[in-house]
């Protein structure tokens, strides 16, 4: 009767964990989902401040790359963005003190707005961003309004500065490509060298150097990724440096080479399964026929073991991807936009390592970095997918 | 049963308990954060019976809990901005700041770089991308590798706003993750440059004089002339708090500012102001 109970007991708690893991993990994606579908009813302007140009100025609307440009002071006559023959003179509340004193401005600065009007309105060339509440009840200015972000744009555009004021530069490509780029070459390093160490292990090795290899190699998953950053950013950096005699070692190859090596333990314990699961009859057949041992395993072994080796390989990339800590240590965390593996990159798991913490909870910067981890998700997401239709193919073979 | 009860109602006397000594809650800058820990430590360990607690999370952050009342002291490392002073006014809190420390940046190169000296014209040139070459600022012909703290760093905002006035960051700017990472990159890498907090230097490195008058003086960065505040790259570190409790913070306020403080000041890798 007791040991009914308990036995139930354990039933019913391993059936709720299996519920509640898997409830668990949707109400995570839909709480990314949700936070990252935001970004795209927002406008790249900073919360709460507007932006104002002269009544006079004939342009009415600026993107971001043009405001960039102009707070940047790289723009600095309106005729080259099809407006007026001035220059520009930019204009922020904190500049105030310079055009009107003290007492004009009023205690408890209650005269504020009525000063901001008054210099936007006598200045023709002016921009200017203030703060919403500082608006003048009857403004002479005129007001530019800035398009919401797209999904087209934040995946379009090649510049990721999200803490530009006033106005933020969310384009996910130069990261996206980066992410790409530096696993697939991960992959491309690590394949030839963990099929090799597979090959070994499941055919060439004897049992003895087998029981103290596959342990070895096995422990190359429990080193903390943050090791691995270490060596790489002291061994791996200046190693890169010198061979390529390039300015500088932090590049997309360094983070390669390091993901590869993370990838390896992976790759091998995968790919080594798919060997040893060659029927014993397959490679007798073929011994039998004449074959050599180096003719049976490239001719029979790796053929039907193919798409088990295909999953060790995907099963590294998403390894590689999704690795945070080493990228944001060797790969130089430059937003350039580039395809060029010899160049300082930026990947998203890094990114979003390095600017959550100081990205105010809720904002723009904030929900950009949730649509980067959106992208990061659907991109594991294709690569698991895609393991199972594999492993399933091969069971109906 | 029982147990849960007594163990409620133990922590029901300490909560009360807590609450009647009525501790000073400190808040804001995570730059200012090591030294408000280490010295509400030592001035706990004096003043027994006293608690203070030291909490971080950005200058922003602590000045938004001292206007909604939530904290007694706002850590910062920049003084209050036009919005929130409106803010802090509409609260009706008037607002006492203190200076308690500085922290001063040095700007460092490799040692084989021949360089001494750059005005902040070509700082800023680096740090946006459009000088490139060390030879556009009198060394050999060089490409510049320019490192930079992550921008959730408070260094970060504070060379924007003083070396960079406010313009962006250039695309091509490695970001590092922490200040003894860009101390090895700029080691190991011939055309780099980079920026620490002064108390990081190490001999690996090189220091080089800085000219904010357009190449008329340079200076070297050094605790004296941070000290005297003829270094330009220095930023004060303050504690804002409401006048109407000065009474209540006054006695920490005066801890930090005392010999005692200051000297813990130095330890934690800041200057002290007297």
């Amino acid at each position: 009767m007791f040991k009914k109970i308990i036995n139930k007991i354990i039933e019913g708690f391993i059936k709720t964990s299996g519920w509640v893991s898997s409830i668990i993990v949707l109400l995570i994606i839909i709480f990314l989902f949700k936070e990252a579908s935001g970004l795209f009813n927002k406008t790249p302007l900073e919360e709460g401040y507007m932006l104002v140009v002269n009544k006079k100025n004939p342009i009415d609307k600026l993107n971001p790359d043009q405001l960039k440009n102009i707070f940047d002071r790289d723009s600095t006559s309106w005729k080259t963005l099809g407006g007026m023959n001035a220059d520009i003179e930019i204009f922020t509340v904190e500049d105030i003190s310079t055009f009107y004193n003290d007492s004009m401005i009023g205690e408890n600065m209650s005269n504020l707005p009525w000063c901001i009007n008054d210099h936007i309105s006598k200045t023709e060339n002016v921009i200017s961003y203030f703060p919403e509440k500082y608006l003048p009840k009857n403004f002479e200015g005129k007001i530019l309004h800035l398009d919401k972000i797209s999904v087209y744009q934040f995946l379009k555009n090649k510049i990721w500065l999200p803490s530009a004021r006033p106005v933020s530069q969310v384009g996910a490509m130069p990261l996206i490509i980066s992410t790409l780029l530096v696993s697939l070459v991960a992959i491309l390093i690590a394949l030839p060298i963990g099929l090799a160490a597979a090959i070994y292990l499941a055919e060439v090795a004897d049992s003895r150097i087998r029981t103290i290899l596959k342990p070895v190699i096995e422990l190359l998953a429990g080193i903390p990724s943050v090791v691995y950053g270490f060596f790489g950013l002291v061994i791996i950096v200046p190693f890169v440096q010198k061979i390529f005699n390039l300015p500088v070692g932090e590049t997309g190859l360094t983070g390669s080479i390091i993901l590869a090596i993370m990838a390896l333990p992976t790759i091998i314990t995968v790919a080594e399964d798919a060997l040893r699961s060659v029927p014993k009859a397959m490679k007798e057949a073929s011994l039998a026929l004449g074959a050599t041992h180096w003719q049976t395993i490239y001719k029979v072994m790796i053929p039907y073991a193919s798409s088990g080796i295909t999953a060790a390989a995907i099963l590294g990339i998403g390894r590689a991807i999704g690795e945070t800590m080493v990228a944001l240590m060797v790969t130089g965390n430059a937003n350039n936009f580039t395809f060029s593996l010899l160049k300082p990159i930026r990947t998203i798991p890094a990114t979003i390592a390095a600017e959550l913490g100081e990205a105010s909870y809720g904002g723009l910067h904030f929900k950009a970095l949730f649509a980067l981890g959106c992208i990061l998700f659907l991109i594991t997401l294709m690569i698991n997918v895609y393991v199972e239709y594999l492993s399933g193919k091969k069971q109906t073979k | 049963m029982k147990k849960i009860l007594s163990l409620g109602l133990i922590a029901t006397t300490m909560v009360v308990a807590l609450a009647q000594t009525a501790g000073i809650k400190v808040k804001g800058s995570d730059t200012v954060l090591p030294l408000s820990q280490k010295e509400a430590e030592v001035y706990m360990k004096e003043h027994k019976g006293s608690s203070i607690t030291v909490i971080g999370g950005g200058s922003g952050v602590g000045i938004a809990a001292l206007i909604d009342g939530s904290t007694d002291i706002a850590m910062s490392s920049r003084s209050l901005k036009m919005d929130e002073k409106m803010k802090l006014k509409d609260a009706g809190k008037d607002i006492k700041e203190v200076e308690v420390a500085l922290d001063a940046l040095s700007i460092i190169v490799n040692p084989s770089n021949k360089i001494t000296q750059l005005t902040r014209e070509q700082l800023e040139g680096i740090y946006t991308g459009k000088i490139t070459n060390w030879k556009e600022v009198g060394g050999v012909d060089l490409a510049i590798v320019a490192y930079s703290r992550e921008s959730s760093s408070g260094t970060y905002e504070f060379i924007k706003d003083h070396v960079l006035q406010k313009k962006n960051f250039g695309t091509s700017i490695l970001n590092m993750p922490a200040t003894g990472a860009i101390v090895q990159s700029v080691a190991q890498t011939k055309g780099a440059i980079g920026y620490i907090g002064l108390a990081y230097m190490e001999k690996t490195v090189k220091a080089i004089n800085v000219s904010f008058d357009g190449g008329k003086t340079f200076i070297k960065p050094s605790v004296a002339t941070a000290k005297n505040k003829t270094y330009p790259i220095t930023r004060p570190l303050f504690y804002f708090y409401d006048k109407k409790i000065e009474t209540q913070v006054a006695p920490l306020v005066n801890f930090v500012l005392s010999k005692e403080g200051q000297k813990i000041v130095s330890e934690v890798g800041y200057i002290a102001i007297k």
